[in-house]
């Protein structure tokens, strides 16, 4: 790997905008600034570690879904979660941080993920609303990464986007299939939808006036749209999909706009957005110690796979195994679920 | 020729086309073919029920993905048999699944087990996998088109799982001191419940109705006693001589962990009887 500061003709430099001018891909070899090159540890990271996080609220309903086939999907589905996880911390790994500093940095707090997963699942309806409105903003969100300037990163969104928008429709299926049931069905919907509407907008980032670090990642083909721009695309994808579902979003001042061509919103509580980011809101401490719980009771599986690997590398005169035993041996074992986890969620529905 | 539903089931691997061939062909199980069915079903959904438990609290993200797909896979096992159980009383995987009590289900006390820690998880997962992987071998060649069907796309599924476990079993057997002293833990605690595992079918014993279409599961036991005991020995540790616990399963008499895992899988299901999800 080459590193930040090595261009001493100005070479690296010149050769990284030339790639950005014509829209090509910067590659783990190539040399980027060292401010890109923390910019994209920080958002492949961060995104990584919301995939992982994001298995919790889904993973709350999974041993009580209330049909065999919803239950099935389910696990697919945060099957899938832990797939793309896996991708994004390979994705960051190219750019020189390894997984356990990631995960170090996850399960002490000192890393963020998506705010939307420190909120919680109390019924079921909400598998519905997660596939439909959270995941609907992260596709909002991430189709235009899988043009972005990091190779890694691009082609790693090109795979889960296809397992995203997957997703999105079986939980638009939720919700259509509890609209279509009973009084109690609908109102369970209707309730959920009410509960993750303004949180899944508020997915996009703050108003681009208090988006500081957008600029730089738009200049340097991380980003492609603005959090205004891609919130006001997600808006006009809902409306349309809520009255096919006959269900109300939560704000009355959406309407039509004839002149932009775009629906009108109402403003969203961006007190409560950074409530929820500086730690406070409902689930903050659940999510990160329930991953820490996970790890910690891990750790004596971890160490065992590791003295093992050792072990037979020894045995077989090899040398040197034990850097990335844990995850050799791990990955070894789970080689034929990963190839399986191209959209497992797909496989079973389908 | 073959006849037809054996043509449509033998292409047909998800529960619903299995229902949908069932349905076409208007060929539902037999009354002894279908109590069968439904306690092979309930094996498998059971065990898929507390794989599940494990997404999102594995040691290592590798492991959320692989004991997920396990999972699923028996999921989809179970909900063929549940399904195909359920064309001889016109009910549905989800009746069966949800609106049964305790003492209705019909699973081997195995796999209702608690997962306990990683070990634990990985006991109960080798004794499954050695006992389904000589079960659906021979399943396949029954003379019921539908149970062979099913038996046919488990055997490939079931053989990656037992590959799983005996990789693990290894490697904890074999790796710390204490890794090793967990896996022995988890050995011996399933243990009471291999031997349960080839009592005989109750169905089998009424007047031979099931003669040529269900395993005799005494007759699975020569290549469990000759890979399993092997295995526990090659990763360092004791064979067990913990005497085996009366069992009971088929019956319908369980260990104490089921009736809470039932309440949760059905609490949702049964707050809204009758309705579709």
């Amino acid at each position: 790997m080459v590193t930040p500061d090595d261009d001493p003709d100005g070479s690296g430099l010149r050769r990284f905008e030339e790639l950005l001018a014509s829209e090509s891909r910067v590659e783990p070899t190539d040399w980027m600034p060292a401010a890109y090159r923390k910019t994209l540890i920080r958002q492949i990271s961060q995104h990584a570690h919301s995939e992982i996080i994001g298995m919790q609220p889904e993973g709350n309903w999974i041993t009580r879904a209330p049909s065999l086939k919803r239950k099935a999907i389910l696990m697919a589905k945060v099957q899938d979660e832990a797939g793309h996880g896996l991708y994004l911390y390979s994705a960051a790994q190219t750019l020189g941080i390894d997984r356990e500093e990631m995960f170090d940095q996850l399960i002490t707090g000192r890393a963020k993920y998506s705010s939307i997963f420190n909120y919680t699942t109390p019924t079921w309806a909400d598998m519905g609303s997660i596939g439909w409105l959270v995941d609907g903003a992260a596709i909002c969100n991430q189709v235009p990464l899988c043009r972005a300037s990091y190779g890694p990163y691009g082609r790693a969104m090109v795979r889960i986007c296809k397992e995203e928008s997957f997703h999105q429709r079986q939980g638009f299926e939720i919700l259509l299939a509890l609209m279509n049931g009973t009084e109690e069905q609908r109102a369970m919907a209707q309730e959920s939808v009410n509960r993750w509407y303004a949180p899944a907008l508020m997915m996009f980032g703050p108003p681009d006036e208090d988006s500081p670090n957008s600029k730089q990642s738009m200049a340097w083909n991380i980003k492609r749209f603005s959090n205004d721009e891609l919130r006001q695309r997600f808006v006009d994808m809902l409306v349309p999909q809520a009255e096919i579902l006959g269900i109300t979003l939560p704000d009355p001042a959406i309407r039509w706009n004839d002149e932009r061509g775009h629906y009108d919103f109402g403003e969203l509580d961006w007190n409560e957005f950074y409530e929820v980011l500086a730690g406070r809101g409902p689930a903050n401490t659940v999510r990160v110690s329930r991953r820490r719980t996970a790890h910690e009771n891990g750790a004596w599986v971890r160490e065992a796979a590791r003295a093992y690997a050792d072990k037979q590398a020894g045995a077989s005169g090899a040398s040197g195994a034990s850097g990335g035993a844990i995850a050799d041996a791990a990955v070894a074992t789970a080689t034929p679920a990963g190839a399986a986890t191209g959209a497992a969620a797909e496989r079973i529905a389908s | 020729m073959i006849p037809k539903s054996s043509r449509a089931v033998s292409t047909a691997l998800t529960p619903e086309a299995i229902a949908a061939s069932i349905a076409s062909a208007e060929t539902a199980a037999s009354e002894p073919v279908a109590r069968y069915a439904l306690g092979l079903g309930d094996d498998a959904l059971v065990l898929a029920h507390r794989l599940g438990e494990w997404i999102a609290n594995a040691p290592e993200l590798e492991e959320d993905v692989a004991l997920g797909n396990i999972g699923l896979d028996l999921l989809g096992h179970a909900r063929s048999f549940l399904t195909y159980a359920g064309s001889a009383w016109g009910r549905s995987e989800d009746d069966l699944a949800y609106f049964r009590g305790e003492s209705d289900y019909r699973n081997r006390q195995l796999f209702e087990q608690p997962s306990g820690d990683f070990a634990h998880t990985i006991a109960r997962q080798l004794f499954a996998s050695a006992y389904f992987d000589a079960l659906y071998r021979a399943l396949q060649r029954s003379t019921d088109p539908t149970l062979a069907a099913i038996a046919a796309k488990a055997t490939k599924e079931v053989d990656y799982h037992l590959d799983h476990s005996v990789q693990w079993l290894l490697r904890l057997g074999l790796g710390t001191a204490e890794s090793h002293r967990r896996m022995q833990r988890g050995v011996d605690a399933m243990w009471p419940f291999v031997g349960e595992l080839f009592s005989p079918e109750p169905e089998a014993d009424a007047g031979g109705a099931l003669e040529g279409v269900a395993v005799d599961p005494e007759s699975l036991r020569a290549a469990f006693d000759e890979l399993v005991p092997r295995l526990i020995t090659d990763a360092g540790l004791a064979v067990p001589t913990i005497p085996f616990a009366w069992g009971g399963g088929r019956e319908g008499r369980h260990t104490e962990a089921l009736g809470p895992m039932l309440a949760e899988m059905q609490v949702l299901a049964r707050a809204h009887p009758g309705v579709t999800w």
